[in-house]
């Protein structure tokens, strides 16, 4: 049995976030009743002309500086012919020789740490088509044009990825830029963030491609990997069994785990593409691309170093940090209330809250748990008003009843004894009511120390600062 | 006789309230019935929807208000579309569709009050050069009607020619406009492109396709072109320049006036006693102070071959939308969907139509793509720059408008090439965008011939100018045929 090379590159379909479509003024928004939200341009009607919408042009310019890519001074809209019910005109304006933006890169990290470069090969406009309907009709199929015209970047990688998990890494980090990049909502049930992936396989060391197969329209990461996975293996015993990949488009079914046939090379379209003469090149000067260029916002690679050599964050920490833009404000508006702790914030953000948001299906952005309120809490922990046990408590008390730390703190009288007095009481009642252990632990039984520390802890209701008790404690047992 | 004046004077007669907009839409709509049966120029008649504008612009006239055509009947070609007046195409693809919305021509047109009458008749998508591939039945030539009006603005230039109307929009895609002015005398002109917005006006090939007028004169055709020009957000195609007054320089002299005649119009095919009409409307030329020299445009014997390329491959492409689903024809009983596109299309598209998406498709097609569609590109290309080249030299080209006068119904239907062969002159105007015209310059045994005229990019007016600064010179735009008169 030899080795086996995975190669992969991915297309990307992400659905920008403008109000009107790519064409048409009609409005994007998801969910509205079929067919209310196509206009006549939409619909193909008779006559119509598609007037190309700035706001798509706009985003797309800002994912192609975003990655470091060549923005096409012109580029050209082209029509992609093919007859499909959901495809009203009978072709798709899409961008074929010339898109906006060419040959970019992208960075993802690895399982070992270290980072890959992957190359985009370009990004283009096209809009979307609409949908079939086949549920609740009956024999027949329904068209809803509300999709039709949605603008679409498609971002098209250089085969570069060499197995599921880069796959999924890499399509990770297009998801983050977009939504840092505010071009895009990312939501992959809703379809606004989707990919068709490029699988073939060769002897490991050989500079030649494998046959490879199309998988099409996955929209979760965890589809990807398992289509991947499932695709790399058919080929694999395909080949080893004495078979032979044949260059295809497959579809992916979750529910059997497997990748399907859907057609061959040979019953695919001849698409026929020409440039559409309904729209004039677009032109793009300087002047544009570096007004886009300055709205861009702090990108998550820049923001995860920035964030290592401003806080002293691990690069894991940061990287999981600037996931996502809400994510990175919300970590840093809490250390802006205790700048001092940075790492406790991370702790924080990455631990307890992180935990109770993802039991709750919530988004850090949901406004459950404001950053304001959660610096209250940390700032509590600073200055030693509540122990790490204790913060928990208050946590919880928070996420549940949406008051402030110091509410709970207040309400529940949870509040750390630090007055050294207190404490002294405390231990010496402790002592006085265990001489037994008191006795062993003077003759040298120190783990006893540990049975100290709980009876007191018992005592003050588990509100005893820990470091001024360990300290108090000690002195007093050793007499 | 009110149909013997002109646009621009019934315009005045109105505005003086020498005459009503309803006795102007009843004249014309009688002579338009009477004359149907012979001619068929009209897909619709709208009386009704006429009367009621008609009154209304009476009442505007009345109130001092209205704009310049208040009240003026006209008729717009079958392919502009006008919410709930049915728009065909000449198809029977679209013998029903009622169209939603109003094109931008018909919306300007409108809005300048001019009444329409009607849907003028057409060839099939506006593809074919004698209107004999019009699903509701060929229109006949008023001079003779044993004789085709030309194609594909046949309706348009038949009604403007028997005064059905005093004028008619019409669109250009290789000739549609000025050929048929051509075989029924009148005056035509295909505006540069974009200076007319396309939208709403269904397309054949959009890079080609250009609204313009059919009239019976240079200044009517001025009058309403100036409404109908100008910027469209709508059209991404049409060019924002500012639109000039064009009746304003009508009258503006044409010493000193440089002309090109184009050599290679002269050389083959053209029809002798129709050259000697050309020849003395170029005396005109001079006498009225213009010099003349030969021009060359060598690459213009490819227009036809590059524009049977084009065109087919972008109408390929524009006309995928008809497959039944949501609007036009659709087939009986489709079986699954792949019965209902096949059956949909082929009982909805006429021969010429499918022969033209067949050609498209195959120039478009892998493996073709580059030895077809990117040639005859390069090769439009060069043609434009000849134009370009020979604009550095004359202010306007002239030559005839087509080889030969209007041919018999039936005599070029068999072989398609013939027919297309038809087009050698105007076609080089459509690959290039440029404004041309054709105005009547005599008779060639017994029938019109065409002056074809053609102007650098946006030089309607200086167009416009020549051939107004013609016709006062000369009467063959105010004959009539007789049955007409």
């Amino acid at each position: 049995m030899s080795a086996w090379e995975t190669v992969i590159g991915l297309e990307i379909h992400a659905q920008l976030a403008t109000r009107s479509k790519i064409f048409s003024g009609a409005a994007t928004a998801y969910g509205a009743a079929p067919n209310t939200q196509a206009c006549l341009v939409d619909l193909g009607y008779p006559g119509v002309l598609p007037v190309l919408n700035a706001e798509a042009v706009r985003m797309a310019v800002r994912f192609g500086l975003a990655i470091g890519a060549r923005i096409a001074r012109q580029s050209v809209f082209a029509r992609k012919n093919y007859f499909y019910p959901d495809l009203p005109k009978g072709y798709q304006i899409s961008q074929y020789e010339l898109p906006i933006v060419a040959a970019g890169s992208i960075d993802i990290v690895l399982e070992d740490g270290s980072v890959k470069r992957i190359g985009v090969t370009r990004a283009h406009l096209e809009e979307d088509a609409g949908k079939s309907l086949h549920e609740g009709l009956g024999a027949l199929t329904g068209i809803d044009l509300n999709r039709a015209g949605t603008p679409l970047i498609e971002i098209v990688s250089e085969p570069e990825m060499r197995s599921a998990k880069e796959a999924v890494a890499y399509m990770k980090k297009v998801h983050t830029l977009v939504r840092y990049l505010e071009i895009c909502d990312g939501n992959m049930q809703e379809g606004s963030f989707r990919c068709d992936a490029n699988v073939s396989v060769r002897p490991l060391g050989s500079d030649q491609f494998g046959t490879r197969a199309e998988i099409k329209n996955i929209n979760s990461f965890r589809y990807v990997e398992k289509a991947i996975q499932y695709e790399v293996a058919r080929q694999i015993e395909l080949i080893e069994s004495g078979g032979k990949v044949i260059q295809e488009t497959r579809l992916y079914d979750p529910d059997r785990g497997e990748t399907r046939s859907m057609r061959s090379k040979e019953e695919a379209n001849d698409y026929r593409y020409f440039p559409d003469p309904d729209l004039l090149p677009l032109e793009l000067d300087e002047a544009d691309i570096e007004a886009i260029r300055a709205g861009l916002p702090e990108l998550p690679d820049a923001k995860a170093s920035r964030f290592v050599s401003q806080y002293g964050l691990s690069a894991y920490d940061a990287g999981v940090l600037t996931a996502s833009r809400d994510l990175a404000d919300y970590y840093e508006a809490v250390v802006h209330a205790v700048p001092q702790q940075p790492k406790l914030a991370a702790n924080w953000v990455m631990g307890d809250l992180a935990a109770v948001l993802n039991k709750e299906g919530l988004e850090i952005g949901s406004g459950r748990l404001p950053a304001e309120r959660l610096a209250g809490l940390l700032v509590r922990i600073a200055d030693q008003t509540l122990s790490g046990k204790l913060a928990k408590e208050v946590f919880e008390s928070m996420w549940s009843s949406g008051q402030s730390a110091d509410a709970v703190i207040e309400a529940k009288g949870l509040k750390q004894i630090t007055d050294t007095s207190a404490i002294e009481q405390a231990i010496e009642a402790v002592m006085a009511k265990n001489p037994a252990q008191l006795a062993e632990y003077r003759g040298g039984k120190d783990k006893l120390f540990g049975f100290f520390v709980g009876q007191v802890m018992k005592a003050t209701q588990g509100k005893a600062n820990p470091a001024q008790l360990n300290d108090l404690l000690k002195k007093k047992l050793s007499g | 006789m009110i149909h013997r004046q002109t646009l621009s004077q019934l315009a005045a007669a109105l505005r003086a309230r020498k005459v009503s907009s309803v006795e102007l839409v009843r004249t014309y709509l009688a002579r338009i019935e009477a004359s149907q049966p012979a001619l068929n120029a009209f897909v619709s008649i709208t009386a009704e929807h006429a009367l009621a504008a008609a009154e209304a612009a009476d009442r505007a006239l009345a109130a001092g208000r209205g704009g310049p055509l208040e009240g003026v009947p006209i008729g717009h070609k079958d392919l502009f579309c006008t919410a709930g007046v049915r728009t065909t195409c000449g198809s029977r693809m679209l013998e029903n569709f009622v169209s939603p919305y109003d094109a931008t021509v018909v919306t300007r047109l409108r809005a300048a009050g001019a009444v329409m009458l009607g849907k003028l008749n057409m060839d099939e998508f506006a593809m074919g050069s004698s209107n004999e591939t019009s699903h509701f039945g060929p229109v006949r030539n008023p001079w003779n009607t044993a004789l085709v009006p030309g194609g594909s603005s046949g309706g348009s230039a038949a009604a403007v020619a028997a005064r059905l109307l005093p004028a008619a929009t019409a669109t250009d895609t290789g000739g549609s406009i000025r050929q048929p002015a051509a075989f029924c005398g009148i005056t035509g002109i295909k505006p540069t492109y974009g200076r007319v917005s396309r939208y709403g006006m269904i397309a054949f090939a959009s890079s080609l396709d250009q609204g313009g007028v059919l009239a019976a004169s240079a200044e009517d055709a001025a009058w309403l072109l100036r409404e109908m020009a100008g910027f469209d957000p709508r059209d991404s195609t049409s060019v924002d320049a500012p639109v000039p007054d064009y009746p304003a320089g009508l009258d503006a002299p044409l010493a000193g006036m440089k002309i090109g005649l184009l050599k290679e119009f002269f050389d083959t095919g053209l029809d002798p006693q129709y050259e000697r009409c050309v020849r003395e409307a170029l005396a005109v030329f001079e006498r009225l102070g213009a010099t003349l020299c030969e021009v060359s445009l060598p690459n213009i014997s490819l227009s036809v071959p590059v524009y049977y390329v084009v065109a087919p491959a972008e109408c390929s492409s524009n006309l995928a939308r008809y497959d039944g689903v949501r609007f036009g024809h659709r087939c009986a009983d489709a079986r699954d969907l792949q019965d209902l596109y096949k059956r949909s299309r082929s009982e909805g598209f006429g021969a010429e139509v499918k022969r033209r998406i067949m050609t498209g498709t195959y120039v478009l097609s892998a493996g073709y793509y580059d030895a077809y569609y990117l040639k005859a590109q390069r090769a439009r290309r060069l043609i434009s720059a000849e134009f370009a080249r020979a604009f550095g030299e004359v202010d306007l080209l002239m030559g005839p408008t087509t080889p030969t006068v209007a041919f018999a119904l039936g005599a070029k239907t068999a072989d398609p090439i013939t027919m297309y062969l038809n087009d050698i002159y105007t076609i080089g105007a459509n690959l290039a965008g440029l404004p041309a015209m054709s105005i009547p310059c005599g008779f060639a045994a017994g029938l019109p011939a065409g002056l074809q005229i053609i102007g650098p990019h946006f030089a309607e007016q200086r167009l416009l100018q020549a051939a107004h600064r013609y016709q006062l010179e000369t009467d063959w735009h105010v004959r009539l045929p007789e049955q007409y008169a």
